[in-house]
């Protein structure tokens, strides 16, 4: 068993999902029984992936924190090591170092309405969130979904999107910069949504993750319509290297993003939120 | 664990230190003249420490003098503190293997240092180290590596009689004279050294020491000398605290204006005893059966620091001279409970255009713009 905290541990790869063309699903199992048994995440955590002889690059949990037997990771290919994260196959082994930093706040969100905005890959960390309200869905109030994406072909899981939806006082709501054939989501930005989730601001929390002017746009809207500012809840991203707040490179303000958050209560970084160049 | 004046070695038995430490197991670093510049160097036994130095600091230069003084300690600071030798510009954090079925086998690389004594230290550079313990071994985290390598210092401070033109630890509350954080702590006359032990393992090498008592004339004159090297300083940071009117400066045209100066070249985090960053990145061998994961001193002033999936957060160097600045004199209050500048003044030196933190931070702080 390896639990240092710069040095991965062994995983294997037992699950792959093409979720688009450039996104894909990996599930992995750490090969040491006893470090994958007891490993334990929250919802919005996040671990340090690592592709042998290229590196490491941070990806959220997209799982069942209740089955953390196993962990899912969903990576679209951008970069030297996603790129070759995505090509990998089911049996193939990387490198695993978590979990890290703080999740989303489902503690304080209880009893209430979950409202949970998206933009692109940004749907992944909060997958979990939206598990975990629908497996306890008589604890919570309403639950909005609403999610963006550039083009109606970028959107993945469309049948969770479709099961989620069935489940009682439960709205899902999806929209597309660019509808393509057999898109009968919104054609526009995911602020378009608004009118048609008639939010309840009484009571409730949003949980936001997706691309920085999106979430602005959102911030805005939910302001407006009298959501406060230590209700609305942000999962942030940065460079990040070392995961355990000492490498530097996610320092926003006085917070280390890795360790201070990802999520944060918008309360707390509206001071930078949205400053060019932090 | 402050001892007062009582102790003093006289200059000729001055090597008696060096050998106690060399006894004590210790491998001694000693200040020392290398391609222009002051830097702590391994000093063999039976070697002497130099003589003579003088430094002479200025935005943009440092110049070395060989005088005929018989001090030891007659200078400033070179262009590195501690900092190197406990968390190294470049360092091998673990490694993997894979066999040929695609098995890995990871193993963490520990660092394992020998005892060693520096000699010369700076009460800024102590300051230094004090934050990068904070950064390095707080209740979040404890880098082994840092901490091994720390544990492994015997540290031999001087006060500092001779600050340049671009100190200004008496501003910053740093200095000249040290506080804490020395296991021995010298005050340097023209025949000898008063010196005070700081922690027991300074205690005992003390203990072994043959020296004199301190003559009131001494004491006056290390007095003096002190108040001196505290006065001498021109320059300095307009407030102990600037988070708040940092930001709220953070559209100050000054930025704009440092910017067009500013290289963005990354000397000035190179030589600050407090910056931390660092990237990691693998090396592969060739027949890739093996990789060595290894950190590497990294600065907020290059392009690849801010860089996230497809996107650079601070593209130009307006945007990385206002991180550096916000982050060293303003939100490392919030992090750390003090400001990140100890006063060194390394990073107004050692700049190519001669860039000025104090005079920089002044003008955005200050009410007209």
């Amino acid at each position: 068993m390896n639990t240092s905290a710069h040095c991965p541990a062994e995983a294997q790869i037992i699950a792959r999902e093409q979720d688009s063309r450039t996104i894909v699903s990996l599930t992995v199992r750490l090969t040491d029984p006893a470090y994958a048994n007891e490993f334990e995440f929250q919802p919005g955590q996040f671990n340090m992936l690592y592709l042998y002889g290229v590196g490491e690059i941070p990806i959220s949990i997209s799982s069942d924190p209740a089955s953390s037997d196993t962990l899912t990771h969903t990576i679209r290919a951008v970069g030297r090591v996603s790129h070759g994260l995505a090509r990998l196959e089911v049996g193939d082994r990387i490198g695993l170092r978590g979990p890290f930093g703080r999740g989303w706040p489902l503690q304080d969100a209880r009893a209430k309405s979950v409202i949970v905005i998206t933009g692109g890959l940004g749907c992944a960390p909060v997958v979990p969130v939206i598990d975990y309200v629908i497996n306890r869905r008589s604890e919570y109030g309403r639950l909005i979904i609403m999610q963006g994406v550039k083009h109606s072909d970028d959107l993945i899981w469309r049948e969770r999107y479709e099961a989620w939806g069935k489940h009682p006082d439960t709205q899902v709501l999806l929209a597309a910069d660019m509808g393509g054939k057999q898109w009968n989501g919104v054609v526009g930005p995911v602020t378009e949504l608004f009118d048609q989730a008639h939010l309840p601001t009484e009571n409730s929390v949003a949980f936001l993750c997706g691309p920085e002017p999106m979430i602005r746009a959102c911030v805005k809207r939910l302001t407006e319509e009298g959501l406060a500012p230590d209700r609305i809840w942000i999962s942030m991203e940065r460079n990040m290297q070392c995961a355990l707040g000492q490498c530097g490179h996610c320092q926003y303000g006085d917070k280390f993003i890795c360790k201070d958050g990802p999520v944060f209560s918008y309360a707390g970084i509206r001071h930078l939120f949205g400053v060019k160049g932090f | 664990m402050h001892s007062p004046l009582r102790n003093f070695l006289p200059r000729n038995n001055f090597s008696e230190l060096l050998t106690a430490l060399s006894d004590g197991g210790y491998r001694c670093l000693a200040p020392k003249v290398c391609d222009g510049a002051i830097v702590y160097k391994e000093l063999p036994s039976q070697d002497t420490l130099s003589t003579g130095i003088s430094i002479h600091q200025a935005p943009g230069s440092y110049r070395v003098e060989i005088t005929d003084s018989a001090r030891n300690f007659g200078w400033s600071n070179g262009p590195q503190g501690l900092k190197p030798l406990v968390f190294k510009s470049r360092e091998t954090l673990w490694s993997v293997r894979r066999d040929t079925n695609g098995q890995m086998t990871f193993t963490e690389s520990a660092a394992e240092p020998d005892p060693v004594a520096i000699i010369g230290v700076r009460s800024c550079d102590l300051a230094a180290l004090a934050l990068q313990d904070k950064h390095f071994l707080n209740n979040h985290n404890r880098d082994s590596h840092y901490q091994t390598r720390r544990a492994s210092l015997f540290l031999v401070a001087v006060n500092c009689t001779h600050p340049s033109d671009t100190c200004f630890c008496a501003s910053t509350g740093d200095g000249p004279t040290a506080q804490d954080g020395f296991d021995l702590l010298l005050d340097e006359l023209d025949d000898g050294f008063v010196i005070r032990a700081g922690t027991e393992a300074g205690e005992k090498i003390l203990e072994t020491l043959p020296v004199d008592p301190v003559a009131p004339e001494q004491a006056e004159a290390i007095s003096r000398q002190n108040q001196r090297a505290r006065e001498c300083q021109t320059r300095r940071l307009p407030s102990r605290n600037l988070e708040q009117a940092l930001f709220e400066n953070l559209e100050h045209p000054r930025w704009r204006t440092v910017a067009q100066r500013c290289l963005s070249c990354a000397n000035c985090t190179s030589v600050c005893p407090t910056c931390f960053c660092y990237s990691e990145q693998d090396t592969g061998t060739l027949d890739f059966t093996r990789s060595e994961h290894v950190r590497e001193w990294d600065s907020c002033f290059t392009q690849g620091h801010s860089y996230i999936h497809g996107l650079t957060i601070r593209a130009d160097t307006k945007l990385r001279y206002r991180q550096w600045l916000t982050h060293k004199l303003g939100s490392w209050h919030s992090q750390y409970g003090r400001s990140g500048c100890v006063g060194c003044g390394r990073c107004i030196s050692w700049c190519p255009v001669g860039i000025d933190i104090t005079e920089e931070v002044t003008a955005i702080v200050s009410a007209e713009t």
